[in-house]
């Protein structure tokens, strides 16, 4: 099991993602450049966050056409997992891989805490035995995911929403809903579940002494998705 | 050369949070006809010639999300 962790000009939670896989999630795990045309040798497929080309032009739209986004593409295509995380999720929707974007949060700040998740979707492979709510931090300033209506009731319908901001409860609430996203929406999959998008960060929830141990329910799943 | 001028705005159907705030800044400064305030952007491309079916393949492939955004683009000179 080896996973390659891209890395864009701008992404800043590579390191992160590579100590949470080679050290907790027990996995190898190496750095790839933006400009390598390969994936050979790699199990799975990690797009960290951070501010990829500084977020010039939108999100994730300078990343999404990196020469490396070609070969992620085909390895997807394959039903191989690829997992995005905040400004790597902000990349898989720009790169088509997933459906709908991320635009400023509702209410302009820029997020930082703490949030609880539900894993909604039974048919992905990364949530189906996720039973437990998951406190996660999440952190960034542009994560108010929207999609077209029939998108919404395409992801609703064929259970691809994969996490849900909620509150303590897990009821989906506007308090719970940090950013303003429609219908809570923290996390989706794509149609085959084997791409997972999410703003939330499970790799800085990963160790009892970041206060958390709960994003290596997600992070764990890589193993056995890729089995 | 020919200069052409892109105008991408997200669609209609979108909360503009940057845009409300910029409505609610001009209120707090007086000016009460505001009734609203829409943000987008304008790129501006420098051309050795223009083809219509280059700038166009040029917005749908990189400079707009056609998944929030809408545009439309003017030749300058």
């Amino acid at each position: 099991m080896n996973v390659a962790i891209i890395r864009f000009p701008g992404s800043n939670c590579d390191q992160d993602a590579l100590w949470a896989l080679r050290g907790p999630v027990g996995v190898e795990a190496e750095y790839v450049w933006y400009e390598s045309t390969s994936l050979q040798g790699f199990d799975a497929v990690f797009v960290p966050g951070g501010f990829s080309y500084g977020d010039y032009l939108r999100c994730g739209a300078v990343a999404a056409r990196a020469p490396i986004m070609a070969e992620v593409g085909r390895f997807a295509a394959e039903g191989r997992p690829v997992i995005g995380v905040c400004n790597g999720f902000q990349v898989l929707c720009e790169a088509g891989l997933l459906p709908g974007a991320l635009l400023l949060n509702e209410k302009q700040k820029f997020l930082c805490q703490d949030v609880w998740l539900r894993a909604d979707s039974r048919r992905s492979v990364w949530t189906k035995d996720v039973d437990q709510l998951l406190r996660v931090p999440i952190a960034h300033g542009e994560g108010r995911f929207v999609c077209d209506a029939d998108t919404l009731a395409r992801l609703q319908d064929h259970d691809l929403v994969a996490f849900r901001y909620v509150d303590q409860e897990g009821r989906t609430t506007p308090e719970g809903n940090p950013n303003g996203s429609m219908d809570s929406i923290a996390g989706v999959v794509n149609d085959r579940g084997n791409v997972l998008g999410l703003m939330p960060h499970p790799e800085r929830a990963s160790n009892p002494l970041l206060g958390s141990v709960d994003g290596l329910v997600i992070l764990r799943a890589l193993a056995y998705v890729s089995a | 050369m020919v200069t052409v001028r892109v105008f991408i705005t997200l669609k209609p159907s979108l909360l503009d949070s940057a845009g409300r705030t910029v409505a609610e800044s001009l209120h707090k400064l007086g000016f009460d006809q505001v009734e609203g305030a829409r943000i987008g952007k304008m790129i501006e491309l420098h051309l050795r010639e223009f083809d219509d079916q280059g700038v166009k393949a040029m917005c749908d492939k990189l400079l707009a999300n056609p998944v929030i955004e809408d545009y439309r683009y003017e030749v300058v000179a």
